[in-house]
């Protein structure tokens, strides 16, 4: 689905933010990227979404279909939600459609029926700033979604919200996870959510990228993180994290 | 609901009518008195009698006359302005050269250049006009440019990866978020048409109420002028208030910001 190979780049002379990395996500995978702040994960992001150009190697999108021109060809969320303030939640995830123009009368009933799985369907003429950050957070996802395309990079979605509204959207998101056919590359800084809703975790540092597979069963449940096998691999993480900075 | 709008009305509004008509009051008193004479500052009373008095004239020839400039006028500037800003915004190289055009233009002293729009359109409308557009396309096209300005770059983004081009998001993002700053352009631009007109008229008309306003000066009949000046004053008024109507129809959905 997704496959970046030897990738550079850097923001003028002497400010690498990263050099030859690789990395690569499969069809239906859900993959973690996660780093300290400043690692170049969201850089990494504008990198496979055509927002930026590297400098050196090569980020192949379905296969090599798309090589060039990458704007418009995966669904991306920004760390801000970026809901449009004058429009309502129906409009904001009509959004893509109108970009796309594709028809939104055909589309409505299936745009209604994602808000009804989201939990919006009650506030569909709302504006963003009547939403909970959780609310603000699902909408700006299914506006993600609605572009339609295969790969989502999510770029800390759930990062502004309390940890109650986030355990919330974890089971949310791990429910809904087996019917949404969709792969994602998701950049967290938070090992445990990491954890539960990955195949996979990419960890990126200054010296390069680790990959590290997560061996846990789907469909999983938001309890898992107090089993011991989670505390174990969860130490496991923080270990590889802690142990290559030095 | 209506006593609650009344009610809120009256605590917007109250304070600014009562000492409206203290004021009123106190000038009157003043003038009935004799302290300042009534050919120096008319009392509200006899401003009121004349504009009764020439009220044919006012109403039917000066204030339709003056109204028809405003109008077109406006209608020139915000087409213009707008096209300029907008332009401006797509073309660096037009922005490059307009920009200090635009600020020159502002630097004319109006009573300056009135005797060249009167040497090129004669006592026609279009030398009135011609003042009106000078004062009024500005605040048009520096708060379009401004307004599209503003911003937006993450929603840009956004749109981007969305596979949007320019047109779209101009469309999209960039006209919503520049009409808050436009509007209140309009506001302004609407306010100095009324300005633009009278001192057109003033410097060569057959009608309007700068016009008249002028012709009573020249015989001392300062109640006339004040009758002039107090139509003159609400007709901004009236025409700032439709233009704030308007964005607030507009706007609705902005409040949500």
């Amino acid at each position: 689905m997704l496959q970046i190979n030897d990738l550079s780049f850097t923001f003028g002379p002497g400010k690498s933010v990263f050099e030859k990395i690789s990395l690569d996500v499969k069809a239906g995978e859900f993959v973690s990227l996660i780093g300290s702040s400043g690692s170049g994960k969201s850089t990494l992001f504008k990198l496979v979404n055509g927002l930026l150009e590297p400098d050196q190697g090569e980020i192949v999108i379905n296969d090599g279909k798309v090589t060039g021109k990458r704007l418009g060809s995966v669904g991306y969320m920004p760390q801000k939600d970026l809901l449009l303030p004058w429009r309502t939640v129906l409009d904001n995830v009509l959004l893509p459609l109108e970009v796309a123009k594709e028809n939104k009368k055909v589309k409505l009933p299936e745009v209604r029926e994602w808000l009804t799985r989201f939990g919006l369907a009650d506030y569909e003429e709302s504006f963003p700033n009547e939403l909970s950050g959780g609310m603000r957070q699902r909408a700006a996802f299914l506006r993600t979604l609605m572009t339609g395309k295969e790969l989502l990079l999510l770029d800390e979605p759930f990062g502004a919200l309390d940890s109650m509204t986030k355990r919330t959207m974890h089971s949310w998101l791990l429910g809904l996870w087996g019917e949404l056919q969709k792969t994602v590359l998701f950049i967290t800084h938070d090992l445990e959510e990491a954890i539960l809703l990955s195949d996979r975790i990419y960890v990126l540092k200054p010296d390069g990228i680790k990959e590290w597979k997560v061996n846990m069963p789907r469909p999983r449940s938001p309890e898992l993180i107090y089993q011991e096998d989670f505390i174990r691999m969860r130490k496991e993480l923080e270990w590889l994290i802690q142990h290559e900075n030095n | 609901m209506k006593t609650t709008r009344i009610k809120k009305w009256s605590s917007d509004y109250g304070w600014f009518i009562i000492v409206v008509i203290l004021l009123v009051s106190i000038w009157q008193w003043v003038v009935n008195r004799g302290i300042i004479p009534a050919f120096i500052l008319p009392s509200p009373s006899a401003i009121w009698g004349s504009l009764m008095d020439n009220r044919e004239i006012l109403f039917e020839e000066h204030l339709p006359a003056t109204l028809n400039e405003v109008l077109i006028g406006f209608a020139i500037s915000v087409t213009a302005g707008t096209l300029l800003g907008v332009g401006m915004h797509f073309s660096r190289p037009l922005e490059k050269v307009l920009y200090p055009f635009l600020v020159i233009s502002q630097t004319i002293p109006l009573i300056a250049i009135s005797p060249i729009f009167i040497m090129w359109f004669g006592y026609s409308i279009w030398s009135k006009i011609a003042v009106t557009i000078l004062t009024a396309f500005f605040p048009i096209v520096v708060s379009t440019y401004d307004g599209l300005k503003t911003g937006g770059n993450e929603y840009r983004e956004l749109l981007l990866t969305m596979g949007a081009n320019r047109w779209t998001i101009f469309k999209k993002i960039q006209v919503p978020l520049a009409l808050p700053s436009f509007l209140s352009g309009l506001k302004m631009s609407v306010v100095y048409c009324v300005v633009g007109a009278t001192i057109g008229e003033w410097l060569g008309a057959s009608e309007g109420l700068g016009y008249f306003s002028r012709r009573m000066s020249g015989s001392l009949q300062a109640d006339a002028v004040f009758a002039a000046i107090f139509l003159l004053s609400s007709l901004g008024i009236i025409l700032f208030l439709i233009i704030s109507l308007l964005e607030r129809q507009l706007l609705k959905n902005k409040s949500h910001i």
